[in-house]
């Protein structure tokens, strides 16, 4: 176990580099499903300014 | 007949709800072959006989560079398609590839720094195919930067579309750039006629992470072009019966 993580000495170069891209990958999904959240709240709330204006 | 399907896929609220029943099919997939292939490239792959047990650095490097230009590539269509047919989707899916985009070649850049750091003793380098690579990010953040600094959203898109589709000359000129320059870079191990130059145990945790990534692509495109759909379909009456029903 200490031996795979210790990568043949190349630890300080592979872990960092896997770190990073999943980092990019979680950011990735969180801004996507924040973006679509966010949308759907401000149609909503155009619909809603709307939905007042035609009573 | 054969061209309602093309034609359906202009119609905002079709392809809204096309992308929120395609996601899941598209995600999964993804989350099962990054995480296999990740671990099949850690743990599975013999070391490389030059590079020792550093080449992992392969199996989220190379996968992060295949998204950059993958996605540039998929943006300039879009933004052609937007741009030539006035078609609204097709901006929206521009839009959406974007961050996606920017996010990855950060990733292959930094990745391949780290290593380059011990393979060739320097994090940097002004070399072809880096120098290339470092542009690709800068049009992907020009890009997102004129997009925010335009108001109106069909200026937008239309400017936006404009450099996204200049600068896709630079994806060749990245692809090709170790073959046509002297560079530090190696040349392509995957993407090259013949055979590819790895053994099966070593290549195919790298195809699986490739395939995983495209399929991350996809579905993380599907979501964010429905928020951009949203933001471009205000007052459109199918988006309050969409709402009302979810």
């Amino acid at each position: 176990m200490s031996a795979f993580i210790h990568m043949g000495g190349y630890a300080a170069y592979v872990w960092p580099a896997y770190a990073v891209t999943l980092a990019v990958i979680a950011l990735n999904i969180i801004g996507a499903r924040r973006l679509l959240r966010r949308s759907i709240a401000r149609a909503r709330r155009r619909l809603a300014v709307a939905g007042e204006g035609a009573r | 007949m054969a061209w309602t399907w093309f034609h359906r896929l202009g119609s905002p609220p079709y392809v809204y709800a096309l992308c929120a029943r395609l996601t899941p099919w598209l995600a999964w997939p993804a989350a099962l072959l990054i995480a296999g292939g990740l671990y099949a490239g850690l743990v599975l792959a013999p070391p490389d006989y030059q590079q020792g047990e550093g080449f992992r650095i392969i199996y989220v490097h190379a996968p992060s560079a295949w998204m950059s230009l993958m996605v540039y590539t998929v943006m300039a269509l879009a933004a052609a398609t937007g741009l030539v047919w006035r078609i609204k989707v097709a901006h929206a899916v521009a839009a959406a590839c974007a961050p996606i985009g920017a996010s990855f070649t950060f990733a292959a850049l930094v990745t391949g720094s780290l290593w380059g750091a011990p393979m060739w003793g320097t994090f940097w380098e002004w070399d072809p195919r880096l120098t290339s690579e470092l542009v690709l990010l800068l049009l992907y953040l020009g890009y997102l930067g004129l997009r925010s600094a335009i108001d109106d959203p069909q200026r937008a898109d239309r400017a936006s579309a404009v450099l996204a589709v200049v600068g896709v000359v630079n994806v060749p000129i990245i692809h090709y750039s170790v073959v046509w320059w002297n560079s530090l870079h190696q040349a392509a191990s995957v993407m090259r006629i013949g055979k590819p130059a790895m053994p099966p145990a070593m290549l195919l945790p790298l195809l699986a992470v490739l395939a995983g990534f495209t399929l991350l692509f996809a579905a993380l495109l599907l979501v964010r072009v429905r928020g951009e759909i949203l933001e471009r379909e205000r007052g459109a009456r199918w988006v309050a019966q969409e709402l009302a029903q979810s």
